[in-house]
């Protein structure tokens, strides 16, 4: 991944530069009018964020029982990403909602699994700073269950919301409009891909720093 | 009894023993959790009745807080004595620990919702007891999720300084399925007819959570207590 990080930065750039030209030639939804475009950035960082999330439940995982440094710092640099893409997700959300049903918060199921995903890791990164001595396994801890607590977070929360009058507009994708959300995803996903391998760049150059200080005392 | 079950048991006869002669946790957790029932009486009830489906959140919630304080309290007896050194020392299997210690915080919470579900029944004219069996079901099913996850955290928790504030920020995202299922089921109970179906559908949920939690935390409770 080092050595195809430039290249692979120019596409992603590349593509987020073409990604505006390809949505405005979208077909235009009659209903839902421009809002319906945040569709395509919106639902591409719920991907990237459940990617970051199952990448730092996984790298917890592996931290925790092969006992590897290396694993707990992707684990960080993939906790934060999540976390930024949630974010994303939950301020676009709303926008949606506001134009779609009305309400900037209409406890849409999705809304809430992703707003308590985001919560699973904000407490994560919020351990990971708070924890003191002995955080980095807590906040493995957290990652690992706060992974396996995503379907029974979407179980409870989509029963929770269809015994109850539903509004959910199920977005079928009419002709035309496929080939630019894919291009979105896919965007998505690998500026998600480089974050993290940025980010935990970092947390391994601070890892040798410290080592480096250790040496020299 | 295999060596697995006696340590268990072993841990579990020893929190008793202390629980019974002082009551110090069940008293304090029972005195806070009818404390938030009050707190959130005075939010829901309007000229004499209260909101619809709310008894069912105020138990749960009422629960939640309780439990969270007796996780802390649990451990915390043990960070005092000193004995956490002591219990991960002794020639044990550390899963034993751990589930002597979760039937132990599921006995305690289970002592207290025993007081405390009449008690919002009576305050908040609740038919909570129109299907018994499933409302313990629920509550025993839900209990033991919650403390599933919370005995591990709590666990872990034990030789950090900011465990106060950790428990909550680690312990409620992780367990707001165990929260939904129990609102959502004790309401449907509370309707009129109960809603037998949507009851039993939610512990349902709740036992696949108790399975899943419980394994993890079996499966994690060796690596994360050693030092």
């Amino acid at each position: 991944m080092r050595r195809a990080f430039v290249p692979l930065l120019a596409i992603a750039t590349a593509m987020f530069m073409y990604a505006p030209i390809l949505i405005a030639n979208a077909p235009y939804e009659s209903t839902m009018g421009l809002v319906q475009k945040i569709f395509y950035f919106h639902v591409p960082s719920w991907f990237a964020m459940f990617t970051a999330v199952f990448v730092c439940g996984v790298e917890s995982a592996i931290f925790l029982f092969r006992k590897k440094p290396s694993a707990d710092r992707i684990a960080a640099a993939a906790g934060e990403v999540a976390v930024l893409f949630g974010l994303m997700g939950l301020v676009t959300g709303p926008l949606w909602g506001r134009k779609s049903w009305g309400v900037w918060w209409p406890w849409d199921a999705r809304v809430t699994i992703a707003l308590l995903v985001e919560l699973t890791f904000v407490g994560y990164l919020l351990v990971r700073k708070f924890g003191g001595p002995g955080a980095d396994k807590l906040a493995a801890a957290m990652a690992i269950f706060g992974m396996f607590n995503v379907p029974f977070l979407y179980v409870s929360v989509d029963i929770w919301r269809t015994i109850h009058p539903k509004t959910t507009v199920v977005p079928t994708l009419p002709g035309g409009m496929p080939g630019p959300f894919w291009f979105s995803v896919a965007a998505f996903l690998l500026l998600c891909a480089l974050l993290m391998t940025a980010r935990a760049h970092l947390e391994h150059q601070r890892a040798a720093l410290d080592a480096l200080y250790l040496e020299e005392e | 009894m295999t060596m697995f079950g006696r340590v268990a048991f072993l841990v579990l006869r020893k929190d008793a023993t202390i629980e019974i002669k002082s009551l110090e946790i069940l008293s304090t957790t029972l005195f806070f959790a009818v404390s938030c029932v009050l707190v959130f009486a005075f939010a829901f009830v309007k000229e004499g009745s209260i909101v619809a489906d709310a008894s069912a959140g105020i138990l749960w919630i009422a629960i939640a807080f309780a439990g969270t304080l007796a996780l802390g309290r649990t451990f915390e007896r043990e960070r005092y004595a000193e004995t956490v050194r002591a219990l991960l020392l002794a020639p044990a299997p550390r899963a034993a620990i751990y589930v002597g210690k979760l039937l132990g915080i599921v006995l305690l919470l289970i002592s207290a919702e025993v007081m405390l579900v009449p008690l919002v029944a009576l305050l908040f004219s609740a038919p909570l007891f129109a299907r018994p069996l499933l409302l313990a079901g629920l509550l025993v099913a839900g209990t033991v999720g919650f403390a599933a996850v919370g005995t591990l955290f709590a666990a872990m928790l034990v030789r950090s300084r900011t465990r106060d504030i950790m428990l909550p920020i680690l312990l409620y995202p992780i367990t707001v399925p165990v929260i939904i299922a129990g609102v959502r089921g004790t309401a449907a109970l509370l309707s009129s007819p109960p809603d037998e179906a949507i009851a039993g559908m939610w512990i349902g949920l709740l036992l696949c959570f108790d399975v899943v939690f419980v394994t993890l935390a079996l499966w994690t409770f060796e690596p994360l207590m050693t030092e």
